[in-house]
């Protein structure tokens, strides 16, 4: 009994959002046993690779993830969400084309170049939505409203209308599969920024700096934090995870599409953030629950799809999954359910109390 | 009832869950005279303010108002006005990007459409009448504070009110736009206008009110006319302390004062809310900033750690020139500071006992050495037991925990830093007899270890306890620096009342 007490503690905020993959899990189960299949298949290229649905999920799901894991510290440090990422993503995409056909031919220096050409410009108008943030106290919502209704209007102006194609082995192994290796490149590139973010928070103090000030700026300050420094920070390390996901959307497709790279990425990603359990007024994070969101609002649309629900309707049903969801994980059900399991472990007591010592 | 008195309240109580915010209060305001309304913070005078002007609703009693045959009867702010009771508040409540006229009858123009001409000439006659320095047309905002409370003041005036209520009008503005206030002031007196003055300023309140009501825990001490009430009285009335036994008072401890080497010093230091002032302390030196509320003793300490915009002045901490501009550089300096709002600038409400206790000193090692789980859990467990904080483990949220195990942790957070020279800004407020005792006790031993320690605390006797100097600040001024056979309670309070000693 010990055991399990524990482990709902150091689950917390984990819970619901595990209970609801597990019930999507459950419900795919009885509904289609097949749908957990994974083959090998051979693509394009003639490499044999896996696929399925759990696949699928977790590679269609990856610059979502990526985004997320950025939202959450932004969230966490100004207690607001940027709904900019999904036009700086463009931005960031033209540039890295820009920057591929600048050098002429693809290799591997010339998409290096691109990835940090492009980071680095979305570090600039990040910082630009940070000092607004952070210096200038403007609400994050409204100060990331200007990227997000114009950035991709300024993608237009890096690259023109063309939608270049980019037909690499390089951007195939990056958006696809890498010869030889079955699964796709995209879910590496999660669990390598995921293994970033925990070194940086290994050997940094940004996790207890960043909760501080989403929590209580004024004592942050009084402690000698310097909150206009960390929400920067902040939106910097959300600007690289945002590039990241630009460059593997143009990979995966093989093309740049400045309307539709990353489009409506952000509310999914804030969406993410919500359904892992972090509080969006901002103060502690974990970023494990914004993955865990990412991943279940991408299997939700998975099992629609696969269920034959018209994409029109699609949107429809995910809100109402998204809703029970969300109104599960809010403080009024938590404190209402936690009631009732007390009432009943005290109730059941004596015999939970005869097996823990026989 | 007097005969010319135009506002009589009568047996005013008003309860909130748990406390007693007016208990059976009396206060009469006569016609002509400015009346001062004078208690420390939880006294009782902003209730009774918001009973009068409609924001709360009383308990019990009765208010007349002269004019009105039977009782009035004020449930909203409408009504208040209605009856002639006018506010000012300290915060200006006007618009300030819309003219002055604009401003004077937005909300009480008639009928369908405005001729604003004919209320500019309105308002240009007010203005002049109360020889107000403004002209009609011009914005609200480009005028002075001084000039927009003024403004505030006609509009009240035109709107025929018999009274006059003024909450701390003086507060943010300079020597010269208090004596035009002033100025004001006297000619509505002339006009047979009472007006109800609330202000922390004692010198202010000598130098234009008649009458003082003195408000203490809900209730009332007494109504005196200002030539019976000298200053040192008026501020034994609003401590609750008589004078004559304040003499006797019991000595608990050993106090240090310190050895020769002065361990801060700051020559003629400013910040956004302080006025330059002088300050040293020397190792293992207790002293205190005493004064009333918003004397600026809080403001003078949070300029020492710099925790406002440091505007000027030079410091030395321990004989070598430094600049301290925010809180990091005072920490660098071996300064620790208990801010005085526990909840405010204290706590992270939903972080640990734990990791509240290590925040300080994580800081201090900096951005890239995060300490170890096991030594934060080690500091974490050192402190709980050390400061007897009683709480369900190092990982409960500091919000869970009472008042004073709070601030113990927050005490905890500064020690763990081994400061020099800690700053403690009413430590001892809100918590319990036996916490309070504690930690005077411990600033004495921590004082016997060699630290220095600035202790800020309302309650004079725990600064006579703890305290070897005092200084005593009033209108936001150092004013006397107390040692020795000076610390005794009557000798303090005159001190921080001043004028005649």
């Amino acid at each position: 009994m010990l055991n399990r007490k524990k482990l709902t503690a150091r689950l917390g905020q984990l819970l619901i959002p595990l209970i609801a993959l597990a019930l999507l899990l459950l419900f795919n189960l009885l509904r289609d046993p097949g749908f957990f299949a994974i083959k090998v298949a051979e693509n394009s290229m003639g490499g044999k690779v896996l696929t399925g649905n759990l696949i699928s999920i977790i590679d269609s799901a990856s610059e979502l993830a990526i985004i997320a894991m950025g939202m959450t510290l932004v969230t966490a440090a100004c207690g607001g969400q940027d709904i900019s990422v999904g036009a700086v993503g463009a931005i960031s995409g033209a540039v890295f084309v820009k920057v591929l056909q600048g050098m002429g031919a693809i290799t591997g220096p010339s998409v290096l170049l691109g990835l940090v050409a492009c980071c680095l410009a979305t570090i600039c108008f990040k910082l630009f939505n940070g000092t607004l943030v952070a210096v200038f106290r403007i609400q994050p919502m409204i100060a990331t409203l200007i990227l997000y209704s114009c950035g991709r209007s300024i993608a237009y102006w890096i690259n023109g209308d063309a939608t270049p194609q980019l037909n690499s082995p390089i951007l195939s192994a990056i958006g696809m599969t890498i010869p030889g290796i079955p699964v796709p490149t995209p879910i590496f590139a999660v669990l390598l920024v995921g293994l970033l973010l925990a070194l940086v928070f290994r050997f940094t103090n940004i996790s207890l700096y960043t909760q501080s000030v989403g929590i209580n700026q004024g004592a942050a300050r009084l402690n000698g934090i310097n909150p206009t420094f960390i929400k920067l920070l902040s939106f910097v390390l959300l600007g690289v995870c945002v590039s990241v996901a630009s460059v593997i959307g143009i990979s995966r497709l093989g093309q740049l599409n400045h309307k539709t790279l990353l489009v409506d990425i952000e509310m999914d990603a804030i969406l993410a953030v919500a359904i892992g359990g972090n509080n969006l007024g901002g103060g502690k994070f974990k970023i494990s629950g914004s993955i865990l969101g990412a991943y279940i609002i991408q299997m939700l649309t998975t099992t629609l799809y696969a269920m034959n629900v018209s994409p029109v309707n699609v949107k429809a049903y995910k809100a109402i999954v998204i809703i029970i969801i969300v109104v599960a994980g809010s403080p009024v059900v938590k404190e209402k359910l936690a009631g009732l399991f007390r009432k009943k472990r005290s109730g059941g007591f004596p015999a939970a109390a005869k097996k823990g010592v026989g | 009832m007097q005969n010319d008195a135009i506002l009589t309240m009568r047996g005013i109580t008003k309860t909130f869950p748990g406390t007693i915010a007016l208990n059976k209060v009396d206060f009469t305001l006569r016609k002509g005279e400015i009346h001062a309304l004078m208690g420390e913070n939880g006294a009782g005078k902003s209730t009774l303010i918001k009973v009068l002007t409609g924001v709360y609703e009383k308990d019990e009693g009765s208010i007349w108002v002269v004019g009105g045959e039977a009782e009035a009867h004020i449930h909203s702010p409408q009504d208040a006005q209605n009856i002639g009771i006018s506010t000012v508040y300290q915060e200006i409540t006007l618009c300030p990007n819309l003219t002055v006229a604009e401003n004077m009858f937005i909300g009480r123009t008639s009928g369908q459409t405005v001729n604003w001409k004919e209320y500019e000439s309105r308002a240009t006659a007010i203005l002049d009448n109360l020889g107000i320095p403004a002209r009609a047309k011009q914005q609200l905002g480009s005028c002075s504070l001084a000039v927009q409370q003024m403004v505030a003041i006609g509009r009240a005036v035109d709107m025929q009110c018999k009274v006059l209520i003024l909450d701390e009008p003086t507060s943010s503005l300079d020597d010269k736009e208090v004596a035009m206030l002033f100025k004001l002031m006297r000619e509505l007196k002339g006009r047979g206008v009472g007006i109800i003055f609330v202000t922390h300023f004692l010198e202010q309140v000598y130098e234009v009110c008649d009458r003082i009501t003195v408000l203490r825990n809900g209730e009332l001490v007494g109504e005196y006319a200002i030539e019976d009430l000298p200053q040192v009285e008026l501020v034994a009335k609003m401590m609750g302390k008589d004078l004559n036994d304040l003499e006797s008072l019991e000595q608990v401890g050993h106090k240090s004062a310190g050895a020769d080497e002065v361990v801060y010093e700051a020559e003629g230091l400013s910040s956004s809310e302080a006025r330059p002032f002088n300050f040293k302390i020397r190792r293992g030196e207790v002293n205190g900033f005493t004064g009333l509320l918003g004397s600026g003793r809080s403001e003078s300490v949070r300029a020492i750690f710099g925790a406002d915009r440091v505007t000027g002045g030079k410091v030395r901490v321990k004989g070598k020139d430094v600049k301290i501009t925010n809180p990091r550089e005072a920490m660098k300096n071996g300064i620790g500071y208990l801010p005085e709002d526990r909840k405010r600038d204290g706590i992270i409400a939903d972080l640990s006992v734990r990791e509240n206790i290590i925040l300080a000193l994580q800081v201090m090692k900096g951005f890239f050495h995060p300490m170890s789980k096991a030594q934060m859990r080690q500091f974490a467990d050192e402190y709980i037991k050390a400061l007897q904080i009683k709480t369900a483990s190092q990982d409960t949220p500091i919000k869970s925990l009472s008042g004073g195990n709070q601030q113990k942790v927050i005490l905890a957070r500064w020690l763990l830093t081994h400061p020099d020279y800690l700053i403690l800004d009413e430590p001892t407020r809100g918590i319990d007899v036996g916490t309070k005792l504690e930690i005077q006790r411990l600033v004495l031993k921590l004082a016997e270890e060699n630290m220095s320690v600035t202790f800020i605390s309302s309650e004079i006797e725990e600064m006579l306890r703890t305290c070897s100097r005092l200084i005593v600040m009033r209108d936001r001024k150092i004013v006397g620096e107390l040692t020795g056979d000076q610390l005794t309670q009557g000798y303090v309070m005159k001190t921080i009342a001043g004028g005649e000693q």
